[in-house]
């Protein structure tokens, strides 16, 4: 088996939060220990709701920012000693990124055809000619038509815009292509067109998805493993199939049972959640999903549980053996 | 509300074609407001009065007519038509000396808003994009030129510098520079957190490149609208500076310093100092409506469809 | 009699490009009781319809329709006065961005008392003990507490509580609420949804609930009515439009969803919705749909049996 493409290994990442003049800085706890192996073709989601850690997790991958803690290897490379701007430069052209707004990820004053040209301009001795080239032959490849060069992001709609930011991700042929939320904000036709044309493009090109997002239907249709988060903490994680036909953590179960389905035939028994997300700043003593719980026990209050092997999946609670 | 879908424009091939539509969709919004024409119309005006200076007046502006000093406006008693509007304490023709006035406060308006707005630009996309101490330093510097009234600030800078019309026109800019670096600050700290400069910053893009290539087309609308603004203060600061010696130096015809000359015939003859007040007045109020109708054409969330 | 009688209405917005036709020629009766939901995707004018319901459109907007009852009452010919003594008392609206519909200057017990003198005059502390109430109907804990709390100090899920409390506290006969838990995360989403129908049935209030997800609409809803580029292309029971779906766009629809996917890829509806200046001649639809015939390209299709199509799909066991 070749070398995974992405190998994460207990990614933390905290932010110190200034408290007050003579209080000692709390930290943000944005992402306590995410570990997995991505290798090329293969889509990885990372699942959770608001403040699960999933957008930290990105920044990290695509070099961004820096872990505070644990390894990250990209394409063989260990981020952490990639300090030189020639092996950032070239891990910029392995790792991409599509983000989730299709109206604000594109720069309203650039033109599509200088939006393109961008990165080819910055990390690439290319002629104009060739770039121009280059750009008309990606545009072509996710359904746009060359008069679209000239042309600024608001005249396009929603579609078209994430077509465009997935070109400009493209443009560079990186292995690893980070989707944060990427048909989120798309309506149900579209968004089907796009996941289409990610699926096209993985299966050609060969790349590696991470792919970010809150809808559960949808993670199950594109991924080949999930990782499900929880306040910057992994708490399943396993392939999509085992998770989504057994899923093992209560949060994971609740999820799952309040993901409303197109069926009206479905009487389902919601687990109720309650309570709201605690804040990150003062996350809940042992496992963090204790107080939302219904399972809770005393033990679950004091004690953390660790990603343990389940069969098919990883856990983290202590309630599964 | 829901996000509705950009409607696609109609086909636009040619980077010319865009641009067109462009200024096409500005136009509509801007011709909007009827008081933002009427005021681009007169500033127009103003402008081709300038750069024709020499061709339209019908006199020299420092000809002296010592026989006819004084003379009121052609439709008054003892007035003539060779000098329109009268003559000043030293027979000069007041609409000869308003005309060449006009290149002299347009003169300033530009060189003052360009001096502040590009330095003031420049600091402002520093401030907001490095933050940290650079930030301070800069903010708390125009803090205290803001916390000293404008006029007073840049007298005495002057007296520092020594009256004439530019030393006035640096001071001045000076003391506007405060509110260009504020916008720029606000407006570049806005943009830097939204997905595209981000996107920039993941396809390797430096400092440099962010700030002025990504960022600052963003932040134009308010800092023209700033601008526009500034230019009619410019010439009231101008005239201000004129009105008390401190700026144009006679014999320029700068419209503060022609107040200033005729100050003691204000009510022998009254309109050596109308005249040059009313065109302060109107040149301030056109550049000023123009400026709102900027503002509702450049500002999307006043757009209408 | 029905609580809300809309016969053909249209919205024109005059733009800069022109005139855009929002929406055009809606209908919707509704009786008291009912949860009707309106399903479409962007430019399907579904919230303009409502809106236009409301009179919270632009100046720019033109608003036409053969009837426009509420109650009775003429929407359409009512002053202004008598309209802003029904909405917010009789038909009120929840919108999407919850953190964004509260005003950020002022407390949240403030702004739902706001609501009850307006409509109801009467002291303070009566109002004050009825927003404890609201409050607590809406499942927020620790209520009294809650009163001095802004919105920004209050999650997406609790402020959209906020919001419905506000909203139900003159307890409307109709309450619309524009995609209210877009914005919101999965489990919140049913929790609110939940919340929705409980009051719903307790107080006998009828629900218009704007969606573009189809699977809150088959769990929630008694009667779809779905939109494409403005006008109104199907209106069914629930179970019947998600068993058999009439018209291609809803099938269509329904065969975009990820979770009726068949192998790799989705099966998505090819092109786009047509926007203000490539309006297609014939039916709106013909461009994208699978069983477009050349009359359909010619001529705009009438409604039949509350299908806009003309050659609707049969029903099960009934041939073509």
């Amino acid at each position: 088996m070749n070398q995974p493409l992405i190998k994460a290994r207990d990614l933390h990442k905290y932010y110190p939060v200034k408290s007050g003049f003579l209080q000692a800085d709390k930290s943000l706890q944005a992402l306590s220990g995410a570990s997995f192996d991505l290798y090329a073709g293969q889509t990885l989601a990372v699942v959770g709701e608001s403040g699960c850690g999933k957008s930290t997790l990105a920044r990290l991958l695509t070099l961004i920012e820096n872990p505070t803690a644990g390894q990250l290897t990209l394409d063989g490379i260990d981020v952490s000693m990639a300090a030189d701007s020639a092996t950032k430069k070239q891990l910029r052209q392995t790792v991409q990124m599509v983000f989730q707004d299709p109206f604000g990820s594109l720069n309203p004053r650039q033109k599509i055809g200088d939006i393109l040209q961008e990165p080819l301009i910055i990390n690439t001795n290319m002629t104009a000619e060739q770039r121009k080239q280059e750009v008309l032959t990606m545009m072509a490849r996710v359904g746009l038509r060359d008069e679209h060069f000239h042309r600024y992001p608001h005249m396009f709609s929603g579609g078209q815009r994430q077509r465009i930011a997935i070109a400009r991700a493209l443009i560079l042929k990186p292995k690893i292509v980070v989707l944060d939320e990427p048909v989120s904000a798309l309506d149900v036709s579209i968004q089907a067109q796009v996941l289409n044309l990610l699926i096209e493009l993985q299966q050609e090109m060969g790349l590696a998805y991470v792919f970010i997002s809150h809808d559960l239907s949808v993670v199950q249709h594109i991924a080949d493993q999930v990782l499900v988060m929880y306040l910057g903490k992994p708490v399943e994680q396993g392939a999509s199939e085992a998770v989504f036909s057994n899923p093992q953590h209560p949060y994971t179960q609740a999820l799952l049972s309040a993901t409303p389905q197109a069926n009206t035939e479905r009487k389902r028994q919601r687990i109720k959640l309650i309570g709201e997300l605690p804040s990150p700043l003062n996350p809940p003593t042992g496992c963090t999903f204790h107080p939302r719980c219904q399972h809770a026990t005393a033990q679950c209050k004091t004690i953390t549980p660790e990603m343990e092997p389940r069969g098919d999946v990883s856990v983290a609670c202590l309630l599964v053996k | 509300m829901t996000t509705t879908t950009a409607t696609p424009s109609p086909a636009a091939t040619t980077s010319q074609s865009v641009r067109q539509q462009q200024w096409r969709e500005f136009w509509f919004y801007f011709s909007a407001s009827k008081t933002a024409v009427a005021g681009l119309v007169f500033l127009i005006g103003v402008i081709l009065v300038a750069l024709f200076a020499d061709f339209i007046s019908p006199h020299l502006p420092a000809e002296q007519y010592r026989e006819f000093a004084e003379t009121p406006p052609a439709w008054m008693e003892g007035g003539q038509m060779r000098f329109f509007l009268g003559t000043d304490y030293a027979g000069r023709d007041m609409l000869s000396r308003i005309i060449h006035g006009a290149r002299l406060s347009l003169l300033a308006g530009c060189i003052v808003v360009l001096l502040a707005a590009s330095i003031g630009i420049f600091l402002g996309l520093v401030a907001g994009f490095k933050g940290g101490w650079v930030e301070t330093i800069i903010m708390r510097v125009m803090d205290t030129i803001m916390a000293v009234p404008g006029l007073l600030m840049a007298l005495v800078l002057v007296a520092l510098l020594g009256p004439g019309l530019l030393n006035a026109m640096v001071a001045i800019a000076i003391t506007y520079m405060p509110s260009f670096v504020r916008l720029a600050r606000a407006s570049t700290i806005n943009e830097m957190n939204r997905d595209y400069v981000t996107a920039s910053r993941v396809a390797g893009a430096g400092p440099l490149r962010l700030m002025f290539i990504r960022i600052l087309p963003n932040c134009m609308a308010p800092l023209i609208v700033q601008g526009t603004l500034s230019f009619s203060t410019a010439i009231l600061d101008t005239a201000a500076l004129g009105f008390l010696g401190m700026g144009a130096q006679a014999p320029l015809p700068e419209w503060g310093t022609l107040i200033a000359e005729n100050r003691d015939l204000m009510l022998s003859a009254p309109w050596t100092v109308t005249f040059p007040g009313i065109a302060i007045l109107l040149a301030v109020l056109a550049i000023n409506l123009m400026g709102d109708g900027l503002r509702d054409a450049l500002d999307p969330k006043l757009k209408r469809s | 009699m029905a609580l809300l009688d809309i016969c053909n209405l249209s919205v024109e917005f005059a733009t800069a490009h022109g005139a855009l036709k929002a929406v055009d020629g809606v209908d919707l009766k509704l009786d008291e009781g009912e949860i009707v939901a309106i399903v479409g995707e962007s430019g399907s004018g579904k919230s303009v319809a409502m809106l236009a319901l409301m009179g919270l459109l632009p100046w720019t907007a033109k608003v036409t329709a053969d009837r426009m009852l509420f109650d009775g009452q003429d929407l359409l010919t009512m002053s202004a006065k008598q309209r802003r003594k029904i909405i917010g008392k009789d038909i009120s609206m929840i919108f999407q961005e919850p953190m964004t519909s509260l005003n950020p200057c002022f407390s949240v017990g403030h702004q739902i008392s706001e609501v009850l003198a307006q409509h109801f005059g009467g002291s303070r502390r009566s109002h004050k003990a009825r927003t404890i109430e609201l409050l607590q109907q809406v499942g927020i804990p620790a209520a009294e507490a809650r009163l001095k709390a802004y919105p920004h100090q209050l999650s997406g899920g609790m402020c959209q509580r906020v919001m419905i409390a506000m909203m139900i506290a003159c307890q409307p006969k109709l309450l619309i609420a524009d995609e209210p838990t877009t914005a919101l995360d999965v489990t919140i989403q049913a929790q609110i949804l939940e919340l929705l129908v409980e009051l719903q049935q307790a107080n006998g209030m009828a629900l218009v609930l704007i969606t573009h997800d189809m699977a809150v609409v088959a769990e929630t809803a008694d009667r779809v009515v779905v939109q494409y580029a403005g006008q109104q292309v199907e209106q069914r029971a629930v179970k019947d439009l998600f068993e058999n779906p009439r018209h291609p766009y809803t099938q269509a629809l329904l065969r975009a969803l990820p979770e009726h996917s068949q192998g790799e890829l989705l099966n998505a509806i090819p092109g786009v919705v047509p926007g203000q200046l490539d309006r297609p001649v014939g039916c709106l639809f013909n461009p994208r749909c699978e069983h477009v015939q050349e009359h359909c390209r010619q001529t705009p299709p009438t409604r039949n049996e509350d299908i806009l199509c003309h050659y609707p799909l049969p029903l099960a066991g009934q041939k073509l």
